[in-house]
């Protein structure tokens, strides 16, 4: 594993407001994440998982302490800015693949190319690429709304992959799929880390996921309970 | 760029639901150009019919004329001035005497102008060839709404009555030569037209005129004159205005069409923006930033006007024109109107007409598109991604 390390949270804090007081979601998390890190955040619901997935993505940004993700300091980011860092660095995963349904599972692919300006011919191969990874080659003019809940998660991986991005963010990636399907995309997203060094970043709480993650941090009630690191071979 | 081509993605991605307000947007396109195009064609043809059957080229007035008041006719008239004999002799200038009075058809009473025109005349379209007569009789000739509010035929005999120069009451019978068809009320509705003579004969004004229609534009006033020239366009305002009030109620149709076609498009934005919640959150997160998604929203919805304008255009050309050189059967009396109005209408189109509906209306959708959108603007990405806005 490399030592280089791209993500680094210190005493972040998350308050949402509620009713006519605040809630905290997030009480003081001190996290760092190296390059080519495979790892999860475990914790029940209500845990803070997805809102410290969400400010590590730049979608949403700390109400205390700070997070600097691939040198940018996400509380301090323009707008612009920080939908260039994800557009060019970061990749989501999401629970319900949120695919675009009018399009196909090329155009799916393509789209965050598209933003980047890629040229046609560079970008064709760079989706036929992707979809290879994932082993969707023959769906390449399926609509999401013929594939399964598989191969839709595993459209959503390519799609994210498909820039080669520095970090993928996963919020319960498996949580809609079924033992067989949920495996086959753990592996996919595990030779995809291998082979690009891509970090994967888990919000879970599914022991399939665990199972594959190699360091665990177990989140309760917006802190970090445990943070342990399994050596895998 | 990029932003049309994935509104256009987005929109073609659709299907039905795009093509449905396509549709109706295309409508409207078709209809606000038809129905526009119908009022101007009957504007045209409400002017070329009263050219052509009253305006002529424009018309001298003897100098207290006035066509409104009708109690000022016995005095509204002239002996034709040297500098215009010579145009009255070769007909291109037309006089006619008018004069007020009363014919009794049926028994009954009822008011008229007494329009005095040489039969020979050739510059209005009346068929004034039928007021020559053996002089056995006066002949007249009447429109059809005159005819028919009369109940008078071909060949009736009519006795009129009027006051000569001196005020002194005078009665004939006229005899009805012929019953004409108009669409021009004005030289219909309580018209009976004599021959010229006669009617200077009746009003003891031998060689006099009320007005001389011009056979062609470009006469002037002389100075010192009793006859004052009225050129087309003046003798035309009062048809264009009360064409202007009518086009008022073709530019409310037009927009409450417009409003519905941009109901339609407003409606599918706002529906847009609450279902498409997740997909607005995905967009943010690979990395686009909340103003472009406004952008491509907008452009979205406005793309629909785009499309619409081509649908338009494939069943819209052929249909209008069709209807442009068919013309369109108008099952409302002329009179009614009170302005020249044919059985038949031909609209016509201009290029103007066409390009600015097209424009007015890629506007308005844009901003229609543009004011639901705004919303993403102020939205949480993280909100959007749970799909969680009311
Ligand atoms: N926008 C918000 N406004 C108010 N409270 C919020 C908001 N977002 C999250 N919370 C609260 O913060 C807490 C943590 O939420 P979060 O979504 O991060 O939990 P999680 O660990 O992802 O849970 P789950 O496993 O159910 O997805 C929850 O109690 C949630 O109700
Ligand atoms: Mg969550």
């Amino acid at each position: 594993m490399n030592d280089e390390v791209i993500i680094t949270i210190e005493g972040l804090k998350k308050h949402f407001p509620v009713g006519s007081g605040r809630f905290t979601a997030l009480n003081g998390i001190d996290l760092s994440f190296g390059k080519g890190e495979f790892a999860g955040l475990i914790g029940p619901s209500g845990s803070g998982k997805t809102t410290l997935l969400n400010i590590m993505g730049t979608l949403d940004s700390p109400s205390e302490g700070m997070a600097i993700i691939l040198g940018e300091s996400v509380g301090n980011l323009s707008a612009r800015a920080s939908a260039l860092l994800r557009k060019s660095q970061l990749g989501f995963i999401f629970q319900s693949y949120n695919l675009f349904q009018v399009y196909t599972v090329f155009e799916n692919v393509e789209f965050p190319l598209l933003l980047q300006g890629i040229e046609a011919s560079k970008r064709k191969k760079m989706v036929l690429d992707a979809l290879e990874w994932v082993g969707l080659t023959d769906k390449i003019k399926s609509k999401p709304a013929q594939l399964s809940g598989g191969e839709s998660q595993r459209v959503a991986i390519a799609r994210a992959m498909v820039k080669k991005p520095a970090i993928v963010l996963a919020d319960e990636p498996t949580a809609n799929l079924d033992a067989a399907n949920s495996h086959n995309i753990l592996q996919t997203m595990e030779k995809l880390n291998r082979e690009l060094k891509t970090t994967f970043i888990f919000a879970t709480h599914d022991e399939k996921v665990i199972g594959y993650v190699r360091r665990k941090i177990f989140l309760f009630d917006g802190k970090v309970a445990k943070d342990e690191k399994i050596e895998k071979n | 760029m990029l932003a049309f081509k994935l509104a256009l993605r987005n929109l073609l991605g659709a299907g039905l639901r795009t093509w449905l307000n396509v549709i109706i947007l295309s409508f409207s396109f078709i209809i606000i150009i038809w129905l526009k195009g119908l009022l101007e064609g009957w504007d045209r043809q409400a002017k070329n019919d009263m050219i052509k059957w009253e305006i002529g080229g424009g018309q001298f007035w003897q100098a207290s004329y006035d066509p409104f008041d009708p109690f000022t006719l016995l005095d509204s008239h002239s002996t034709i001035p040297d500098v215009l004999s010579d145009s009255v002799t070769n007909g291109t200038l037309v006089p006619v005497l008018i004069s007020q009075g009363t014919i009794y058809p049926n028994g009954r009473m009822q008011s008229v102008l007494f329009k005095g025109i040489s039969p020979e005349q050739k510059v209005l379209a009346l068929p004034t060839l039928k007021l020559k007569s053996d002089g056995t009789y006066i002949p007249a000739i009447i429109g059809s709404s005159m005819a028919e509010s009369t109940q008078l035929k071909e060949g009736d005999y009519v006795t009129a009555r009027w006051r000569d120069k001196n005020g002194t009451f005078d009665a004939a019978e006229i005899r009805i030569a012929c019953i004409y068809q108009t669409n021009v009320p004005s030289v219909d509705v309580g018209q009976v037209w004599l021959p010229i003579d006669n009617v200077r004969e009746m009003m003891l004004l031998p060689g006099e005129a009320t007005i001389l229609v011009a056979n062609k534009e470009g006469w002037k006033t002389e100075k010192s004159d009793k006859w004052i020239f009225k050129d087309q366009k003046t003798l035309l305002i009062d048809i264009e205005n009360i064409i202007k009030a009518k086009s008022f109620v073709g530019i409310l149709i037009w927009a409450i069409l417009l409003m519905m076609a941009m109901l339609a498009v407003f409606d599918t934005q706002v529906l847009s923006i609450f279902r498409r919640q997740k997909e607005i959150g995905t967009y943010v997160a690979l990395g686009m930033t909340r103003g472009q998604v406004v952008q491509l929203f907008t452009i979205e919805g406005a793309m629909h006007s785009v499309l619409a304008t081509l649908v338009a255009a494939a069943y819209g050309i052929p249909l209008l024109t069709f209807q442009a050189i068919r013309g369109i059967s108008i099952p409302v009396e002329s009179k009614d109107f009170g302005i020249a109005m044919a059985a038949k209408l031909y609209p016509v189109y201009s290029l103007t007409l066409i390009t600015g509906t097209v424009i007015v209306v890629l506007i308005v959708t844009t901003i229609v598109s543009y004011w639901p959108s705004r919303k993403i603007g102020r939205l949480s990405p993280t909100e959007a991604l749970r799909g969680r806005i009311q």
